[in-house]
């Protein structure tokens, strides 16, 4: 573990993404504290250009909320969002890769199907209707990013589990005695955790865009002020009030690209044969 | 020693990383070889043998460097040569050859254009006689069909017909030194003989010098003029081939003799027909794999094992020994049932366990348990020693707790230290974890081991180490041992009795001395014969007839 902290720390860019995803973090946590009130409250007059007040240092929206505490209780619920669906998507795709890969043969066909069919339909398109149907919320907008989200988990699962089912040490486990499940998941899974670690991390910044592409057209929960709603709602006044669109942009845009700036590091640094070159 | 020698080496030390074991690869090596001579390097793994090597053609791995000391080939000083003057040595004055032959290859291009590839990258003969000239090479270097295989792609070509491409590419521009480096190691034997015979043979013909590393005594007894004796980066022994094998000097030397097995049972089996009871009864088993054949083919029906019948006594050791693709291997999985037999019986202490429920199939493979032959693959990276090898009491029932105290125990019986337990497998060198291997396989008290080239991967000072604590373990647990390897001579040493396999089927059967000693069947004479190093004329038969 250490061996894979100090290769982890070697990569720069890197280390800038995991401080601002921890930056954006601590917001997030903050939030409550630093405004106590409600985002939706209304405490300037509308259209407040930013800079001009201290106490609202982003400027007011159209209708006199704080744009700076939309941003902070924003945060909060990206970040929850994009962690529980992707928490959602392994749920869902790690069983249904492992055993697809482990038991192979007509099992393995059946899932493999399953899964493509949840591919073939465009998934933005498909978490719109799901979000449609079950009206939104917190919960069916967690629920349809998170369906939308599990095929390419299943995928890449099943192909890991698949190159290690052939190795020695499952067909010892097997000698052993040990039941199906047990190898699954006590000897096959610890080996291919680092990929999916991996992927997850780029799931959540996939899944933080979803949410905000939802809001943004105004199928995001109407009781939680997210960034993408904070964009759709502003964007009928894109020409007088840039403000309002620009920073919950910069927002999401900072955030995605920290957190894959982390994914891509995480690969590198799980990846031993990386430990090799000297940065 | 008038003639000038083509290569000289002096003093070279290959610096390794930070970080690393020790701080040089190779140090202080020097040594010559003359046109037509055969010098022959030899030593364990992590030796600096390859990286010897490596170092004259400019090929080293990133991260090492050449630290000092001079390499002359025909009086040019290899070492301060820039990049393209290097490229013009390399395949016009040196040639080499790799140990996998399906690696060094292209996968993509056809043999013919990769000959003729070597010709391009010097800039030497029109298209027209550079297939020519691909095609003399071919059947120079004895494949057969040299028409038709000129048009193949490496994978359809055999292992021993791959390496006789990598030579005859590496012969392709007549280089006045071949560097051979383990080229034979990942043949089967009577390929091996083969290759041996064919670098021999060319060298012969050409006047080449080659430069041959090996870790095997036995190869190097059949081709060297002259050996050097690595070890840790450092030359322990150089000589003729006939003085390092028939009289060796330096201790280490000495050991690595020693430790070759010498196809001559270490302990006399004793000879009492005591009440044999029988723990393993195998009739008609039989698996074959049809491969459906697709569009415009024929559907292919391969027999992995073809009614293969044996008894095993208590106490006892079969050795089942063949080339790869007989189906050894595949009969040691059918026994434990990793690959199901379609027809056969296999009774075990007289209870049938063919057509058994899962439930019941778990019991009795207790019984039975196997070494693996790969001793980083068949242990869990992610799990501790302990953990592994108590898996099995574990799945059985068996309180953690009491598992591990026990697979502590089992860890010291096979020689390692208890602290093991804690440990990953990481930590431990290829021995240590094929000993691990064998203190899980003991885990749930068997009475059958199974050992699949346990010890193939191993270097052979650890070889003979692992052997004898299998005969030792064998002896002490009355256990009864299934030895499959390739290697005869191991078998010779280890076993009571040997099956000799060919295409799935055991063509001859019996005790260790008849089979070896007086074989009926053509297959196995041939097998015998090619082992190599054992000419009883040449210098390791006279060591031994010295040392028996």
């Amino acid at each position: 573990m250490t061996g894979f902290w100090s290769r982890f720390r070697r990569r720069r860019i890197a280390m800038i993404g995991l401080i601002v995803v921890a930056l954006v973090v601590a917001v997030a946590i903050a939030a409550p504290y630093l405004y106590p009130q409600s985002p939706w409250k209304m405490v300037q007059r509308p259209f407040l250009p930013p800079f001009a007040n201290a106490l609202v240092p982003l400027g007011t929206d159209t209708l006199g909320r704080n744009v700076a505490s939309g941003l902070a209780h924003g945060a909060q619920v990206s970040l929850l969002i994009g962690i529980v669906s992707t928490l959602v998507a392994l749920a869902v795709g790690v069983p249904i890769g492992a055993i697809a890969g482990y038991f192979g043969g007509i099992v393995d066909d059946v899932l493999m199907r399953f899964t493509e069919f949840f591919q073939t339909v465009p998934s933005f398109a498909l978490a719109i209707v799901l979000v449609a149907i079950f009206q939104p919320s917190l919960t069916s907008v967690i629920a349809a990013i998170g369906v939308v989200g599990w095929p390419p988990v299943a995928r890449l699962v099943r192909g890991e589990v698949l190159a290690q089912r052939r190795r020695e040490y499952v067909e010892a486990a097997i000698l052993a005695g040990q039941s199906n499940f047990t190898i699954i998941t006590r000897q096959i899974l610890p080996n291919v955790v680092s990929p999916i670690v991996v992927l997850a991390s780029l799931m959540v910044a996939t899944a933080i865009l979803l949410e905000s592409s939802l809001s943004f057209l105004g199928l995001g929960d109407p009781s939680v002020m997210s960034w993408g709603y904070m964009i759709g709602a502003a964007r009928t006044v894109v020409r007088q009030a840039w403000w309002l669109s620009f920073f919950p942009g910069v927002a999401i845009l900072i955030t995605v690209l920290a957190i894959n700036l982390v994914g891509e590091g995480l690969a590198e640094a799980l990846d031993p044969r990386s430990s090799r070159d000297h940065h | 020693m008038s003639e000038e020698a083509i290569l000289s080496v002096e003093n070279l030390a290959v610096e390794l990383p930070a970080g690393a074991d020790r701080l040089f690869a190779v140090e202080g090596v020097s040594f010559e070889i003359r046109p037509g001579e055969t010098l022959a390097i030899v030593g364990e793994s992590g030796s600096g043998k390859s990286m010897s090597a490596n170092a004259v053609m400019g090929l080293l791995p990133p991260g090492t460097r050449v630290a000092q000391g001079i390499a002359k080939l025909d009086g040019v000083d290899l070492f301060h040569l820039d990049e393209a003057g290097m490229r013009a040595i390399r395949g016009r004055r040196i040639g080499m050859i790799f140990q996998e032959p399906m690696t060094a290859l292209d996968p993509l291009m056809r043999v013919g254009e990769q000959i003729a590839e070597v010709f391009e990258a010097h800039g030497l003969l029109t298209p027209a006689e550079r297939r020519a000239r691909a095609l003399a090479l071919l059947t120079e270097v004895g494949i057969p069909e040299p028409e038709r295989a000129i048009h193949a792609y490496p994978f359809q070509l055999s292992g021993g017909q791959r390496q006789r491409v990598m030579i005859a590419m590496a012969l392709a521009l007549d280089p006045v030194l071949l560097i051979a480096d383990e080229p034979t190691t990942a043949l089967d034997v009577t390929t091996q003989a083969q290759i041996l015979k064919l670098i021999k043979e060319l060298q012969r013909k050409h006047g080449t010098a080659v430069m041959f590393i090996t870790h095997d005594f036995g190869v190097v007894a059949d081709i060297a003029d002259r050996v050097v004796v690595m070890r840790q980066g450092k030359v322990v022994e150089t000589g003729t081939a006939a003085a390092v094998l028939g009289d060796p000097q330096h201790d280490y030397t000495k050991a690595l003799i020693a430790a070759i097995p010498t196809g001559h049972p270490e302990v006399a089996p004793p000879a009492t027909p005591r009440a044999r009871e029988i723990v393993l009864e195998v009739a008609g088993l039989t698996k074959t794999y049809t491969t459906s054949g697709g569009f415009m083919r024929p559907a292919r029906v391969v027999h992995a094992v073809k009614s293969v019948s044996f008894d095993l006594a208590r106490g006892e050791t079969l050795g089942v020994v063949g080339e790869s693709g007989s189906g050894k291997s595949s009969l040691g999985r059918c026994l434990v049932r990793l690959i199901e037999p379609e027809a056969g019986s296999i009774k075990i202490e007289g209870a049938e366990t063919m057509g058994q429920s899962i439930g019941q199939m778990r019991q009795w493979r207790r019984r039975m348990q196997m070494v693996f032959q790969d001793p980083y693959g068949s242990l869990n990276p992610r799990s501790r020693v302990g953990r592994i090898v108590a898996e099995g009491p574990i799945a059985a029932g068996v309180p953690v707790k009491t598992a591990i105290a026990k697979a502590a125990d089992l860890l010291a019986m096979v020689g390692l230290d208890a602290s093991a337990v804690d440990r990953f497998p990481h930590e431990f060198s290829g021995g240590q974890r094929q000993r691990i291997g064998i203190a899980r396989a003991l885990a749930l008290d068997p009475r059958i081991i199974i050992a699949d080239e346990a010890v193939s991967a191993l270097d052979v000072s650890i070889q003979a180490q692992v052997l004898r604590l299998l005969a030792d373990l064998k002896a002490r647990l009355d256990l009864a041992l299934i030895f499959i390897t390739h290697d005869l001579r191991v078998a010779a040493t280890i076993c009571d009795k040997v099956a000799v396999m060919q295409r799935g089927e055991i063509v001859e059967m019996g005790p260790v001395g008849q089979v070896f000693g007086d074989p009926q069947h053509d297959y196995t004479r041939r097998l015998i014969a090619a082992i190599p190093g054992r000419s009883e004329s040449g210098p390791l038969g006279r060591v031994r007839a010295a040392g028996a």
